[in-house]
């Protein structure tokens, strides 16, 4: 107990500072160094500001960097095709093993059909992450306008695969047959709301994670400016960094997750 | 004192909504939990549930996330 206590007498006392910190930040006329938001904006890469679809921005430069990752990881480490693998190799050789178990152990053999793309959404997802991780980089992932478009691609494809392989009796995915009869209009209601509900917490999941992670550790860059409390916020922007890492990639992994959930619906909509 | 009362409803709106995380930091605590408490008396049958209790997280955190979407929508779109 004495221990647990202990903790919570230091995130009070941590509270406290910060809070007084605030205060002296306002009444002395300090304002934060950066908005926190600030850096979510989308910035033509080569000059001006006016933005077009086609104009080349740190979005789609971040973007295509992620790719290029992904190709450097998966394509040219593997070009030797060691039988004992090296360091790349083994990270290849790991990830696609990992996904490939994941869409297994969840949709079946038959979900196997699909796998390219799943792999395809988590390497770039977790790609885009970590690159979002670097300092002075942009987080493309943060932006719900990248991830509704992943998220819609894995609605409709699921929603017309359903359709395509069980025709109109992938509705009885929406009449749970396990229930009891009075029941079962109630339980097909709520279950089209969720299903039309998806696409929203499947895209929003992802980009609120990073972008409300990105914003904390740029509230405690902005704490570092005031000496008193520097050293505390620059521990403080560590302890969150490493918290992100795992979250960059927990994200990564839910998103592909719930991808085969999806699909596995898609492919054996009888309950 | 600028602004108008519109605005300031809207950020207390945006603050007030941030209660729901509570609710979805519960919900995730309860899932991860009672995996742990189940998975320290079957070890052996752990490994093969961690998927379903991400896609657990992933559903109880869902309903966070739409505080979120609201705390923006209220501070941003509104």
């Amino acid at each position: 107990m004495w221990g647990s206590n202990m903790i919570a007498l230091i995130l009070f006392g941590l509270a406290v500072v910060l809070l007084i910190a605030g205060i002296v930040a306002t009444e002395s006329g300090l304002e934060l160094a950066f908005h926190p938001m600030d850096q979510f904006k989308i910035k033509p890469l080569f000059g001006g500001d006016t933005l077009a679809w086609y104009t080349p921005s740190n979005a789609t430069l971040w973007m295509g960097l992620a790719v290029l990752c992904v190709i450097a990881l998966l394509v040219v480490g593997t070009s030797k095709r060691a039988i004992v693998p090296g360091r790349t190799q083994s990270i290849a050789e790991m990830a696609y093993g990992f996904v490939y178990k994941m869409v297994e152990d969840i949709c079946g053999k038959d979900g196997l059909k699909y796998f390219p793309y799943i792999m395809t959404l988590f390497m770039f997802i977790v790609f885009a992450n970590f690159l979002g991780l670097l300092p002075m980089s942009f987080t493309t992932t943060s932006h719900i306008a990248v991830t509704v478009v992943m998220a819609m691609a894995v609605f409709l494809t699921v929603s017309i695969l359903g359709f395509v392989l069980h025709g109109a009796s992938f509705l009885s995915l929406f009449w749970i047959s396990a229930a009891p009869l009075p029941l079962r209009p109630i339980l097909a209601l709520i279950e089209i709301i969720s299903y039309f509900v998806r696409p929203v917490s499947h895209s929003i999941r992802l980009a609120g994670n990073m972008m409300a992670g990105h914003a904390v550790i740029k509230v405690f860059a902005g704490f570092a400016t005031i000496a008193a409390i520097a050293p505390l916020s620059v521990a403080a922007i560590t302890a969150i960094y490493a918290l992100e890492v795992l979250v960059s990639f927990i994200q990564a992994y839910v998103f592909a997750i719930l991808t085969c959930v999806y699909l596995k619906d898609a492919l054996h909509p009888h309950h | 004192m600028e602004g108008d009362i519109v605005q300031m409803g809207a950020y207390i709106g945006a603050g007030l909504a941030c209660t729901g995380m509570g609710g979805a930091a519960v919900g995730v605590g309860h899932v991860v939990g009672n995996f742990l408490s189940g998975a320290l008396r079957n070890p052996s049958a752990a490994a093969g549930q961690t998927a379903t209790m991400f896609i657990g997280i992933a559903f109880a955190e869902a309903l966070g996330i739409f505080s979120f979407l609201v705390a923006l929508l209220l501070m941003f779109a509104v």
